[in-house]
């Protein structure tokens, strides 16, 4: 990806604290932020409205899971970039949301650094 | 049952939370085995856990640490739904962590939230449950891990 071009940026998890900790945290100028989503089924219905490039995905949350939401925006956008930032921390998990078409793994907790480290590595 | 390399996991969960998350480390207590009814602060996050284990997480803390715990977050908004959001989201994070060692078949739910200092806890009867102690600045607040 061309990190000069304007991406759009989608968020999904089902903390508003950490919605608005990654949004705050981030330090890429060329990401702007389209919508924030609560869990999978919301994250999907915002996906279509907005056509978002980079999406950060939790994976525990209410009404529909990170790994189902996954395949579906995948589905959708092959090209979307997805990083996954959550508390699950064993390697099969990582591996299935890989699978899914996730490209990145952040666990939680996490600092400002791994956060953006996380977030360049995507967008390479 | 819980054995105490399990425990250990819980407790190093704990203790990285504070570390990156508040950026402040925590001073953790022994566990130690509960006794009588669950003592509860005034807001409680809690995790069901399904599979191979079945129990619940949950952690416990005052008002007043949360809002610390908020502020050194950068976070503006000290609501009573922030705070719900806050003990959800700690209680997630430390059980999640936790399946670095047990494994995905460690299934957790989402959080629900207990407020008020004699909720409902969910606790099987007979089922040993360990109290981790928390001291985080000038407050204490507690990890409740029941396994069977």
């Amino acid at each position: 990806m061309n990190g000069k071009r304007s991406l759009k940026l989608m968020i999904v998890d089902d903390s508003n604290i950490m919605r608005r900790r990654i949004e705050r945290s981030q330090q890429f100028e060329e990401l702007q932020l389209v919508g924030t989503a609560g869990n999978g089924l919301e994250a999907l219905e915002l996906f279509k409205k907005t056509d978002p490039d980079v999406v950060t995905m939790d994976l525990t949350m209410p009404r529909m899971d990170g790994i189902e939401c996954i395949g579906k925006l995948v589905a959708l956008k092959p090209a979307v970039r997805i990083l996954v930032i959550s508390a699950l921390a064993d390697k099969a998990t990582a591996v299935e949301a890989m699978e899914k078409g996730a490209n990145g793994f952040l666990n939680k907790p996490f600092t400002d650094r791994q956060l953006n480290e996380a977030i360049a590595e995507l967008m390479r | 049952m819980l054995y105490e390399q399990e425990l250990k996991t819980f407790v190093e969960g704990t203790t990285n939370f504070f570390e990156v998350a508040a950026q402040q480390p925590a001073t953790i207590g022994s566990p130690y085995l509960m006794e009588g009814s669950p003592a509860v602060h005034e807001y409680t996050g809690v995790i069901n856990i399904s599979g191979k284990r079945e129990g619940v997480v949950y952690f416990t803390a005052p008002k007043a640490m949360l809002t610390v715990l908020l502020m050194k977050m950068q976070e503006n908004d000290f609501s009573h739904e922030t705070m719900r959001d806050l003990v959800g989201e700690v209680a997630n994070t430390i059980s999640g962590n936790a399946r670095r060692d047990f494994g995905r078949d460690f299934v957790i739910s989402v959080p629900s939230v207990l407020t008020g200092e004699k909720p409902d806890v969910p606790h099987k009867p007979g089922q040993r449950s360990f109290i981790i102690p928390i001291n985080w600045r000038s407050h204490s607040a507690k990890l409740v891990v029941s396994l069977s």
